[in-house]
Parts: C-alpha cells; sequence; structure tokens
C-alpha cells in the first residue's frame, strides 16, 4: 500500500481538468502502454499570453492521475515564460510529496508540459536526443543526466524512481553509474576491472610501458628487451644484452617485466620470451 | 465499513473456530514439548493430533509432515534439501511462473553454479509438457513445478508431471500453497516426493506453514538446530499455530465441497458478470484447469494500481498484476510469461474468494467496478471507445 497524501487522493479522485481541448496551441504526449504510464497534455492561451486553458488525459496509477491534474492547477494563470519553471519537483511539492518510487510520475508531467510549450512555439519537435541508455524503457543518457542535475540523485535506485531507468532487466546500471558520476563531478573510481582495451590501445600501451618504464630499468644493468608480438593476453618478448645470458633472466621476466605490464596496461597479460 | 475481501489468495480470514483451538496454547497449555515434564510433552501428543490432521487432508502418513514458519521456508527448505541430498547433480528445473520464493531462488542458485531450466507457459498459463521433457537430464536434481498459480489459479497437470518425473528418478516439488484446501490432493494417488503449503491460505495464522516429504526421500535440514521435527527443522514448535493448522485442515476438509460448488459459481458469476457489462475485457489463464476461487480479469487500456484505489473507496479488496501495486515497474512475470500484452497486463486484477464470500458482495461488485472502469478510461489517452484502440 502507498503512503499517499491526502492531496495526492484527492486529486486522484477527483481529478480537475480531465479532457481534451478542440484547437489547442500546444499539445504534449509522453510515455506509452507498454511502460505502464502515459500522459498527454493540452494547453490553450488567452489574450495576454497566459494559459487559460489546460487539460489532460492520462493512462496510469494514481499518482500520475494526481500528478497531470496538479499539473494543470498550477498552468491555468501563467504565461509560458512562468510555466517553464516548472520542475518535477515543483508538481511533487503541490501534491504534499510523493512516494520515492513514484516520483516518475512528476517528471512525467514536466515532460509533457516542456513538449506542450514546444509545440506551441512551433519549433519541430525534437527527436529523441541522446542515446538510450535503459532499453526496457527507452529512456536517453539527456534525461538520465538532467534528473540527477535537477533532483541531486545519488544512486541507481533514484535514477529508477524518477526516470524508470534500469527498472527492468538492468543491464544499464553500470552506464547509469557513470552518467551520476559524471553529473556530480566524480572521478570514475578506481575500477578493480581494468578498462576494456581495444587491440591497438592494448598494444601501443605495451609498447609505451615497455620503452618508458622498462627499458631504462633494464639498461641500467647493460641489458635490454625487444617486443616481438602480442596476440590476445600473451605478449612476446625476447631479451637481449646481458638479460639475454643471464641466469636469472627468467625471474626479471616473471617478476618484474610481467608484474609492471600488468600493473599499468592490463592484469590479464602473460609475457613470454621467444628465443631464437 | 466492513471490506468486501476478495484477496484470499494473498491471505485468509482466520476461522473463529481455528482461533478457539488455539486460544488455549498461548496461556495454559504453554509448555515446550521437548520438556521432560507432563505439563510440557503434553503439548507433543497435542502437536501430533495436529500433524495427523494434516496429514489427513494431503493422504500422507502423519510421520511425512514437517512444519515450517511459512510457504516460503517450505519452499526453499525442498530446494536444498534436494540439492545437498545430491551434490554431484547440478541442475534444477521449475517453470517460469512460479511464486518468488521457487523463482528468486533458483535465479540465485544460477548465480551459484546451479544450472536452472525454467519451463515456459503459453498464452493460457499452460506448462510446456513438451519442452519440460526435453530438458530432463541425468544432472537434474530438483523437478519444482507449482500445484496451481497464485495470479491466474491455473493448475498444472501434477498427475501427468508426477508420472513423467517419477519414471526417470527426479525429486518432484510442488508447491501447493494456493492448491491446498481449495481443490483435493492425495499424495497416495500422485507420486511426489515433497509438497510445500501454507497456513494462512487455508484460514489458519501467519507464520506456519509446512513441507510435506515422502518417506524415503533423501532429507537435509534447511535450518539447522534440535531435535524437533525428527531433526528435520530446528526451533521450537509454534505450538499454537500448529494447532491451528491443525484445526483449518479439518476446517477445510468439511468445506472443500463448498468450495468447489458454492465458491466457483460466485466466481464463476463474478466473472461473466463483468466480462458481460464492461466491453475490453478478457480473463488470464486456462479456465479449463483452474482453481474454483481465483478469477484474473484484464481491463484494457487502463492501470491496475487506480482501479483498486478506487474499488478501495468501496471497500472492495483484491489485488493486481500491474506493475505500480508491486513496487516494480513491470507488470507481474506470470502475465509477461503468458505474453498477456502491456495493454491487458498493466489493468488486470485478480479476485480470490473463499467460503466468507457472499452473493449480495458480488451483486455490489458487479455494481461497482464498470462505472469504475468507464471513468478511468475516459480519462485514458488510449481509449477511443469500445472498438478499441
Amino acid at each position: 500500500m502507498w503512503e499517499y497524501t491526502d492531496k495526492v487522493k484527492d486529486h486522484f479522485l477527483n481529478p480537475r481538468n480531465v479532457g481534451e481541448i478542440e484547437n489547442p496551441d500546444g499539445v504534449g504526449e509522453v510515455g506509452s502502454l507498454a511502460c505502464g504510464d502515459a500522459l498527454t497534455l493540452y494547453i490553450k492561451l488567452g489574450d495576454q499570453k497566459r494559459i487559460t486553458e489546460a487539460k489532460f488525459k492520462t493512462f496510469g496509477c494514481a499518482s500520475a492521475i494526481a500528478s497531470s491534474s496538479a499539473l494543470t492547477e498550477m498552468l491555468i494563470g501563467k504565461t509560458l515564460e512562468e510555466a517553464e519553471t516548472i520542475t518535477n519537483e515543483n508538481i511533487a511539492d503541490y501534491l504534499g510529496g510523493l512516494p520515492k518510487e513514484k516520483m516518475h510520475c512528476s517528471v512525467m508531467g514536466r515532460d509533457a508540459l516542456e513538449k506542450a510549450i514546444t509545440c506551441y512555439r512551433g519549433s519541430a519537435e525534437k527527436k529523441v536526443e541522446g542515446n538510450i541508455v535503459c532499453e526496457c524503457f527507452g529512456v536517453t543518457d539527456i534525461q538520465i543526466e538532467r534528473a540527477v542535475r535537477e533532483n541531486h540523485l545519488m544512486t541507481i535506485e533514484q535514477v529508477t524512481d524518477y526516470v524508470k531507468a534500469g527498472g527492468g532487466c538492468g543491464n544499464c546500471h553500470e552506464k547509469i553509474q557513470e552518467i551520476i558520476n559524471t553529473v556530480l563531478g566524480k572521478e570514475i573510481p578506481a575500477r578493480k576491472k581494468s578498462p576494456v582495451l581495444t587491440n591497438l590501445q592494448k598494444i601501443k600501451l605495451i609498447e609505451q610501458t615497455l620503452e618508458r618504464e622498462i627499458k631504462p630499468a633494464l639498461n641500467k644493468d647493460g641489458g635490454d628487451i625487444e617486443l616481438i608480438d602480442v596476440s590476445g593476453n600473451i605478449v612476446q618478448v625476447r631479451l637481449r644484452g646481458t638479460c639475454a645470458t643471464c641466469k636469472k633472466s627468467q625471474i626479471t621476466l616473471k617478476n618484474y617485466v610481467e608484474a609492471k605490464l600488468r600493473e599499468l596496461v592490463t592484469p590479464e597479460l602473460v609475457v613470454e620470451e621467444v628465443t631464437l | 465499513m466492513n471490506p468486501l475481501y476478495f484477496d484470499n489468495n494473498a491471505t485468509t480470514r482466520v476461522a473463529p473456530e481455528v482461533v478457539e483451538a488455539m486460544l488455549p496454547y498461548f496461556t495454559e497449555y504453554y509448555g515446550n514439548p521437548s520438556s521432560m515434564h507432563t505439563f510440557g510433552g503434553a503439548v507433543g501428543r497435542h502437536i501430533n493430533d495436529a500433524r495427523t490432521k494434516l496429514a489427513e487432508l494431503l493422504g500422507a502418513s502423519p510421520e511425512e509432515i514437517v512444519f515450517t514458519s511459512c510457504g516460503s521456508e517450505s519452499d526453499n527448505t525442498a530446494i536444498i534439501a534436494a540439492l545437498r541430498s545430491n551434490p554431484d547433480k547440478k541442475h534444477i528445473i521449475t517453470s517460469r511462473v512460479e511464486h518468488p520464493a521457487i523463482k528468486n531462488l533458483c535465479e540465485y542458485l544460477a548465480k551459484t553454479g546451479y544450472r536452472v531450466t525454467f519451463v515456459p507457459v503459453d498464452h493460457k498459463g499452460r506448462l510446456d509438457m513438451d519442452y519440460l521433457i526435453r530438458h530432463l537430464t541425468d544432472d537434474t536434481a530438483i523437478a519444482s513445478f507449482m500445484w496451481a498459480n497464485n495470479e491466474t489459479g491455473v493448475i498444472f497437470p501434477i498427475d501427468d508431471i508426477a508420472g513423467i518425473l517419477s519414471e526417470r528418478g527426479i525429486i518432484f516439488h510442488t508447491d501447493a500453497v494456493q492448491a491446498v484446501g481449495k481443490i483435493p490432493i492425495n499424495v497416495k494417488k500422485t507420486r511426489i516426493d515433497m509438497l510445500s503449503l501454507s497456513g494462512h491460505k487455508l484460514h489458519a495464522p501467519k507464520g506456519i506453514g509446512a513441507l510435506y516429504v515422502r518417506k524415503g526421500t533423501k532429507f537435509s535440514p534447511f535450518l539447522i538446530g534440535g531435535h524437533q521435527e525428527k531433526g528435520r527443522r530446528g526451533g521450537t514448535e509454534n505450538v499454537a499455530s500448529i494447532i491451528g493448522l491443525g484445526r483449518a485442515s479439518d476446517f477445510v476438509v468439511e468445506r472443500m465441497t463448498e468450495e468447489n460448488t458454492r465458491v466457483r459459481l460466485l466466481r464463476d458469476k463474478l466473472e461473466t458478470r463483468l466480462v458481460q457489462n464492461i466491453p475490453n475485457t478478457l480473463v488470464n489463464g486456462d479456465t479449463d484447469s483452474r482453481l474454483p476461487n481465483t478469477s484474473s480479469i484484464a481491463f484494457e487500456f487502463v492501470e491496475g494500481e487506480s482501479i483498486l484505489l478506487m474499488m478501495n473507496e468501496f471497500g472492495i479488496c483484491a489485488s493486481s498484476g500491474s506493475a505500480c501495486t508491486s513496487g516494480s515497474l513491470e507488470p507481474s512475470h506470470v502475465l509477461r510469461a503468458m505474453g498477456v500484452p502491456f495493454t491487458a497486463a498493466h489493468g488486470t486484477i485478480r479476485f480470490s474468494l473463499s467460503i466468507y464470500n457472499t452473493e449480495s458482495e458480488i451483486d455490489l461488485i458487479v455494481e461497482k467496478l464498470p462505472p469504475i472502469i468507464a471513468r478511468l478510461r475516459s480519462m485514458s489517452p488510449f481509449w477511443k471507445g469500445s472498438c478499441g484502440c
């Protein structure tokens, strides 16, 4: 059982401004049947470019209907410039708050309002911007980023509450976390798992590490090393100079060369010596 | 306001007869059945009476009954016991529509090295038997298939499944939480190795369940502790609730006929009237093989939580398969497994009756619900009249 405020219950049981407007000045449609909620918002402007009429049709749960109803009440009497400043938080506050799992209903209201205003201004409806991150609910990185920024979201769970992203299969959780980290200005925490490198990146990094780190160290003792090939995670090298004849070369190879490459390139690497 | 209670698959009213039987065990006969003194020891005999009554309900022997704390514990015990007793076998087979107690446990086990096959169902919720048979292997440690589905009431062909599995010597567990007390069950006739049940679905209190374990089935306890339940489940017996479950077993046996006649007719009347009076309304599941008390009805183009809350204004209690009520964002896994379209899944309501329901209650729902659906549809951007979209 959800803990809805009396105001949510009132707007659900006695919704204001349900219906359609004939010849509206702006229409905003969001959501879909598959997602479980959808809202169509209609607005009509009067003399001083103020919203004189706002109506809605909503498919969804009690909080979706209440959020739509509240939004229409908030809109009537406002100029478009004033209306534009309405955030999803404002809609939730107007209702005395929403359960956190239902915040996406207020976001849906804000999104419909934006679309209706865009529609009025005649600018072609923007194509879905950004890249889809959550495939279950068709949520883009831009939508997630905006929700995180505007509502100071800190966790994946909160992102799901606000825009539904991550609430289905869960495959996008890593991407959502990255967006949160970027917005919060956090460095991506040093991950135990190595970053995925392309083959070319891997080879370049191995070459750099050999040139900058390993060769100078070996050179000090009169030794040297040459990169022969990289195949998958197998790094084939040939030891030269004093190393080639040193009895401890295998120890150098494993304990120093391989360890250094694993540390600076990727932990999966295995170093093999090619003798010929 | 007295509730119009149509959510009996969620939980049932504890029968006053059951409460009456339980009460002395709180303040009078409060001894521990494990004690040496007569005061405590006598309680043990009453527990065994309750065990005998429950065994009779299932056609089992008393010693084949292990009392647990709930249906979920029984389910967990059955699966884990089978895996521990057959450590070489790493395959589990179950269905895609099981209760979370089985589904989530199997998904968890799949992450810990077991291979799990989830057998699909068709659009009416019927099990794909060919698929089941094809996926049995020598490595299969346990098969677990629910007797009746909690959301749709669809009954699986447990006799057939039991036959197939016993032929191959595979341990068969059934989650019969929704079936026990509603339809006749006889483990003498059906070759089941383990069966889970829950007290509060059959007019006993919450917090008591049982697991039937066929004599000779290899077993290993889930809750390790004292010697209670012959070492099959540690923990001091929940005496009063066990007595309650025993009394409830008698209670449902006495009312089994009523459940399958009067209650079934009430359910059928409710369903028929709603489908007749409300356009774009569908019944989910196989109506030919279904519990007598359950009806899962989809009202297209409206959302379940809104229906429930508007019914709530009239004191009507039911539940929904929609996303919004469960706290998840997707409709129930059962409806999705059946391929129920989103237009219908989001607006699915489950009515589940008991012997306490009356005809006048049905009439009230039939009167109140059509305007609720019409009102919500008038608000829905997808509703374009009874012709559909």
